[in-house]
């Protein structure tokens, strides 16, 4: 049984992160951060099957990958407090010569991260090299990745998305954060991309909602559902109902804040909505 | 003078095949994936022997090459194959992030680059692709020249770490390198001693150098003819050892002036050995419909197209 006071009390030090990473460099993006803060938490605590120890090749254990790069802040927070490198390094986010770099990469090293992402759209693909090199290495974990709505916007997607239904890619849960917002507004005025659900199956994929993205128990819940899923010879997709800038009241519920970075008094008005708990880095 | 013997035609493509067949027998964790071209790439025999190893991805290039990038993650050496267009422009950013950028050990197989591809057209012959792939850091860019070498090199690439485009054509052309060469990725190949003038040649047209060496001779001109297999990293110290003998340059390459190979001699020469050079090169043009050979000789890519370069070149000394 999860010990959801302990993940609770996380979520809201990861808040916390998020937001003094992208004050510091008034830069980066805070709100898809904030939506994804629950599914985070719960993914590397109570979820992930994790090797003490970071290795690339990761074999032994369940993997993430994550697709929609930008929101790095809350994966930065997450990895570090989950012991992959020193939380004190999130004072480097978006700095020269800094691990952390604006998009997550594999390129100065930092330990957790398996491919640089960013660029939208490619992390179903990367994913499904991942989940068939575990099935030639019978290595029965699971790949986990995480896309944006808007993201399915980019073409790659969906070969990739035929591809693992048409080869049984069963080893591999596709998260889509499906908060309904883009840079430029909503995804429904953006580029109206229809049900999303009736489209995964139509390419022959097991979907699920989790109606409550933010919320600790129906994700925990939810994903242990999805994980029962696997192996049966379908990829898995979840549908995650989330609130862009959940837990910050004036960032919720808007595409404004994808990425824009609070100023000195929106950010005290944001972090005394979500009072230390673990402690700042 | 060397004496260089044709022991049959046969297309590079092929040397890819055949590597790729002897890779699967010696290394367990090459795996192949393929984007419904298994028959054009010569990969079918890897196909039938090691169906567990062999992804076919269909006509979807971008998916196969980030599933090549996420295969590396698990240990394994996957070698992508499809036409040389779909294998750098329709994927360029999908390589640049998920595998240059990352550092993937992923190997970018190419066939029916250049000209040579023949009556398709324009729209199948890229001749941009070398530029496009060495500007990537990071990026190792071979292009082979005949049967021999492309098997070489196919087995070669295994061996060696990091992200490589390996480009070859698709017509059947001399075959010439020896069949147990030892092949050394970045290592020039000097073919032929000369003073008078250095050719330095790359993929089909080292044949064609080899053939316009021979007619300068009759003519009293000697070259240094050299094999450049590796664009990237390029061999600066065997171009500089001969143009600092022979005081001018020629560059052949079946692909366009702009970014090729020629450009990379240039940078090597300027910034240490300045000479004159004159690029055998197709000239900043798309290509057209029409067999090899009548496109090889109307956008000037064959031996005597050479002959008239070196010609021109040894008179700017």
């Amino acid at each position: 049984m999860a010990d959801y006071k302990a993940l609770e009390d996380l979520v809201v030090q990861v808040r916390r992160d998020i937001l003094r990473q992208v004050h510091k460099v008034n830069s980066g993006h805070p709100g898809g951060s904030l939506g994804c803060t629950e599914f985070f938490v719960a993914l590397y605590n109570e979820l992930m099957e994790r090797n003490e120890s970071f290795t690339m090749d990761g074999i032994g254990e369940d993997l993430f990958f994550l697709s929609n790069g930008h929101i790095s802040p809350v994966f930065y927070s997450v990895l570090a407090r989950a012991g992959y490198f020193p939380v004190e390094e999130l004072n480097t986010f978006r700095l020269l010569n800094s691990r952390l770099q604006g998009h997550p990469t594999t390129h100065e090293g930092l330990p957790g991260i398996r491919i640089a992402s960013g660029s939208l759209g490619q992390g179903i693909s990367v994913s499904i090299g991942a989940a068939l090199a575990k099935k030639l290495n019978r290595d029965k974990h699971i790949i986990y990745t995480l896309c944006g709505d808007g993201e399915l916007q980019e073409g790659q997607n969906w070969e990739a998305i035929m591809y693992a239904a048409g080869n049984n890619v069963d080893n591999l849960i596709v998260t889509v954060d499906l908060n309904g917002q883009q840079i430029d507004g909503s995804t429904n005025n953006v580029l109206p991309m229809g049900n999303v659900k009736a489209k995964f199956e139509a390419f022959g994929w097991e979907v699920m909602d989790i109606e409550k993205g933010n919320d600790l128990k129906a994700i925990v819940t939810g994903m242990q559902k999805a994980k029962e899923k696997t192996g049966n010879g379908k990829p898995v997709c979840v549908l995650l109902h989330t609130v862009m800038g959940n837990g910050v009241d004036f960032m919720m519920h808007t595409h404004d804040w994808h990425g824009k970075a609070p100023n000195d008094q929106q950010l005290e008005t944001a972090l005394s909505q979500n009072p230390v708990t673990l402690g700042d880095y | 003078m060397k004496k260089y013997t044709d022991t049959g035609k046969k297309d590079t493509r092929s040397g890819f095949g055949d590597g790729l067949t002897e890779l699967g027998r010696k290394n367990k964790d090459v795996v192949a994936l393929c984007a419904d071209l298994t028959g054009s790439l010569k990969m079918d025999e890897f196909k039938e022997n090691h169906p567990e190893r062999f992804f076919q991805i269909g006509i979807a290039e971008a998916n196969m090459i980030g599933i090549a990038a996420g295969l590396t993650i698990g240990g394994k050496i996957p070698f992508t194959g499809t036409f040389a267009n779909f294998s750098t422009g329709r994927v360029y950013d999908q390589i640049r992030q998920s595998v240059a950028y990352s550092g993937k050990n992923v190997k970018i197989c190419a066939s029916h680059a250049g000209i040579t591809l023949g009556e398709d057209g324009a729209t199948h012959q890229i001749l941009e692709d070398i530029g496009l792939m060495k500007m990537l850091p990071g990026m190792t860019v071979i292009n082979t020249c005949d049967y021999n070498q492309t098997k070489a090199a196919t087995i070669a690439i295994a061996d060696y770490e990091g992200p490589v485009y390996l480009r070859f054509g698709r017509p059947k052309v001399a075959n010439f390198t020896p069949a147990d060469q030892n092949f050394q990725i970045g290592k020039a190949l000097q073919l032929q001693e000369g003073t008078d003038v250095t050719i330095i040649a790359t993929g089909h047209l080292v044949w064609e150098a080899l053939q316009a060496a021979e007619t300068l001779n009759q003519n009293g001109i000697t070259a240094d003819v050299i094999n450049i297999h590796t664009i990237k990293p390029l061999d600066d110290e065997a171009i500089l050892k001969s143009v600092k003998k022979t005081g001018c340059v020629v560059t052949a390459e079946e692909h366009n002036f702009l970014g090729g190979l020629g450009e990379s001699v240039a940078r090597v020469l300027s910034t240490n050995h300045p000479a004159p050079q004159e690029f055998i090169a197709t000239q900043d043009t798309f290509g057209e419909s029409g067999t090899p050979e009548q496109l090889m000789d109307k956008y000037g890519l064959n031996a005597s197209a050479i002959v008239n370069a070196v010609k021109k070149v040894i008179a700017r000394k």
